[in-house]
């Protein structure tokens, strides 16, 4: 049992900072450009892809530092020569402009690397075993992806807290007429905010790849959970975001390995269960590990009704 | 300004179809007579199998379309769940129409759609009261949210869904009225046909009502329609429910349609669909949708049998439609609206000429970006079939530096050329629209 807490904790924190890493930089993009990313889980794909061809050829160190830049380079073009046109059109456009993005970047890796998945593997130097928790042998890699994910989420943290370029994106998100009188390029504060948004989702996706499937359809596996995270975290707050993160990780991860339905939770009150083979009758047998994938949306309904802007949002958007 | 004045008196009134003297009544209901007449001698022209199947599509996509344009170009909310709404309709129908066949009840099949309506009229409220409380984006996360949740269920739930291979039944076993069986394609495309003209006939009048235009003022500014006394949030509710409704009739017609339901109903991809359909289109617009739903089933058809990467075509179309056209297709055809009331014919024909002329380079950097988008296909993914594919009646050879050079020609030279003729385009319309200033109809 205690085994089974440490690993699952483990691997929740775990998850939960990989979901945090693209939902900081969708959270950043949204609070600064009024635009929720629809395609931001498509950029985290592009990383895995990319980190995955990058590395055939070179090695996983180097498609690290270059996946990530190549695809915020494609993400910032993509926000100068698309989204800054469409913004003309209002936010309703915007947010099509991403869903159309999403559906076009699917297609494209479907048309170069194929519907299945690709052979993306640990690279050598990370593949042994870290340490032991009682008799689990917990990956190294997994630390890797662990303290990788902390050590962004530091730097970032400390950029937009500590540094010129940090305080002029903080004052762009509030007072963007402001910034730009004193001088500073807006619309470039916004092609770079976009950039490092879209490339630290392909960190994200460079790193998750070997230890996940690397294939066509995990931008629409993750992509949900992440409108869960920034909507339950609340819009626009990056706090929200983290602790959401950590929140949504958690419990999916604890989910999977509860085996227990209502059938049994009722059987142990004393009311029996329902005649089987009824229409609904899966509703009693159903265990909370098979519900594992619906429990983000569940929680995001909850806190929808009894916290309609999220766990640390502030504003009506 | 006296002159401008009896220049407009001249003129017929605006949109005006019929001569002055007839009644009010016939011309509120010829459209839509004559829209029976169309669907009615449509099998006519369009006889073989396949058209009677994709006319039957459309007439489905279309109600769904219009339903999820309730919403969207109504209200203001960006769904990316409707799919739900119709995905619950149908299965409800699903089961409505096997339990019927069991018990033996005196229910004839063109009744069913009812029980679509009720079920997406239900999950409309349920779901509704959960998400219309915002706007905006946040709406438009938690549409995506409760899409997820209901997809998801759908694996889980496999008694009411059915799994992976869905739920079936069979149409013919329903009470016969009037002799009719709905076994022939021709019997349900009717059916389709006439519930869908009710659908659109309802929607429409709905539109008109003082609740359509609270709707629309919901869109326009919420704050300011508090002001006048109606509450945001209730109206967003009722055409949350209503659009659940019209989309649950959409969903019961394609369980009548293919006699199976599967997960598949209630999915992302489907949700994707009609908000392609009815943004293609044009959402300010009561036709558009319609135009939308045409366009988009056909395109599905027809595409998916010459390419295999169809999905993506749609996908740049939407995007190319995002940016330059947001009005979609009927808002293009209403802009010319102003000309035509002005009747300057002559500077129309001329637009017309230039948009000729802009065109033909178009279509061929269009012509180099599919051959551009197969090649690259081929290579990646059916690289073991050989070098070569067939394009275009043309066969090239995917591996040669030639194809290659030919198509970056042709995409590149019409880009250039197409952006060298639009300026001509943007000529004849500042000049048409002066010559209809000074007709004094435009402004």
């Amino acid at each position: 049992m205690l085994e089974l807490v440490t690993i699952s904790t483990l691997n929740g924190v775990l998850y939960g900072m990989l979901l945090f890493l693209m939902a900081s930089g969708l959270t950043l993009i949204f609070s600064m450009m009024g635009v929720l990313n629809f395609a931001h889980a498509s950029f985290y794909m592009l990383g895995a892809f990319f980190g995955f061809q990058i590395s055939q050829y070179i090695g996983f160190w180097p498609a690290l530092v270059i996946a990530p830049l190549l695809v915020g380079g494609i993400g910032a073009l993509i926000e100068r020569y698309g989204l800054r046109y469409v913004h003309r059109h209002g936010p309703v456009a915007e947010l099509l402009f991403t869903f159309g993005l999403a559906f076009v970047i699917v297609e494209i890796v479907q048309m170069v690397w194929g519907k299945g998945p690709v052979d993306y593997r640990v690279p050598q130097s990370l593949d042994f075993s870290a340490f032991t928790v009682f008799s689990t042998n917990y990956p190294a890699y997994k630390m890797f992806e662990l303290l990788t994910a902390v050590a962004i989420f530091a730097v970032l943290f400390a950029v937009l807290t500590r540094t010129r370029v940090g305080l002029i994106i903080q004052a762009s998100l509030t007072h963007p007429h402001m910034v730009a009188m004193l001088g500073h390029n807006v619309p470039r504060v916004f092609m770079l905010v976009f950039g490092v948004g879209t490339g630290l989702a392909a960190v994200a996706g460079v790193i998750a790849g070997p230890a996940l499937v690397t294939q066509s359809n995990m931008a629409a596996a993750l992509g949900p959970i992440l409108f869960v995270v920034v909507v339950v975290g609340g819009l626009g707050s990056l706090a929200g975001a983290f602790v959401a993160s950590l929140l949504i990780g958690l419990i999916q991860t604890f989910a999977v390995s509860i085996n227990l339905s209502v059938a049994d939770v009722l059987g142990r009150l004393g009311v029996a269960p329902p005649t089987p083979g009824g229409v609904l009758a899966d509703v009693w047998t159903v265990t909370v590990a098979q519900l594992a994938p619906i429990i983000p949306y569940l929680l995001l309904v909850l806190i929808l009704i009894f916290r309609p802007v999220g766990l640390m949002g502030t504003r009506e958007h | 300004m006296s002159d401008a004045a009896s220049d407009i008196a001249k003129l017929p009134a605006r949109g005006a179809l019929y001569p002055a003297g007839v009644p009010a009544a016939v011309r509120l209901a010829g459209p839509w007579i004559a829209l029976a007449l169309l669907f009615l001698l449509l099998p006519l022209v369009f006889a073989s199998g396949s058209a009677l199947t994709m006319l039957s599509l459309m007439g489905i996509m279309i109600v769904f379309a219009l339903s999820y344009n309730m919403l969207l170009g109504e209200t203001g909310l960006l769904s990316f769940g409707h799919a739900v709404y119709y995905g619950l309709g149908g299965f409800l129908t699903v089961h409505a129409m096997n339990a019927v066949i069991r018990d033996g009840l005196p229910v004839p099949l063109p009744l069913l759609p009812l029980v679509g309506a009720a079920g997406g009229l239900l999950f409309g409220i349920i779901f509704g009261s959960v998400s219309t409380r915002r706007a905006g984006t946040a709406f438009a996360m938690i549409s995506l949210g409760l899409g997820e949740l209901v997809a998801s269920s759908s694996l889980i739930l496999r008694g009411f869904f059915g799994g992976e291979e869905g739920v079936s039944t069979n149409r013919t076993k329903l009470l016969h009225l009037f002799g009719l069986n709905f076994g022939p394609q021709i019997q349900v495309y009717y059916l389709i046909a006439a519930w869908c003209l009710v659908c659109m006939a309802a929607m429409y009048a709905l539109r008109r009502t003082p609740f359509g235009r609270m709707c629309n003022a919901v869109r326009e500014n919420a704050e300011r329609a508090q002001f006048v006394g109606y509450n945001p949030q209730v109206v967003r509710f009722i055409a949350f429910s209503l659009a659940g409704l019209f989309a649950g009739v959409a969903g019961a017609l394609a369980a009548i349609n293919f006699e199976l339901v599967n997960s598949a109903a209630v999915g992302a991809e489907q949700s994707g669909l009609v908000l392609l359909a009815a943004y293609i289109g044009g959402i300010g617009n009561f036709a558009g949708p319609v135009i939308g739903a045409i366009i988009v089933t056909w395109l599905e058809v027809m595409l998916s049998d010459v390419t295999e990467v169809w999905q993506l075509y749609f996908g740049l179309l939407f995007i190319g439609m995002v940016m330059f056209a947001p009005q979609g297709i009927a808002g293009l055809i209403m802009v010319h609206e102003p000309l035509w009331q002005a009747r300057a014919y002559g500077s129309m024909l001329w637009l017309a000429v230039t948009y000729l002329i802009a065109l033909l380079p178009a279509l061929v950097c269009l012509a180099g970006a599919i051959v551009v988008i197969e090649m690259t296909y081929h290579i990646s993914v059916k690289a073991s079939d050989g070098p070569a594919i067939s394009l275009f009646h043309l066969t090239l050879d995917t591996t040669s530096v030639k194809s290659w050079l030919a198509a970056a020609v042709l995409l590149g030279g019409g880009f250039v050329l197409f952006r060298l003729t639009w300026p001509l385009v943007g000529a004849a319309w500042h000049d048409a629209f002066v010559e209809a200033r000074g007709a004094g109809r435009a402004k």
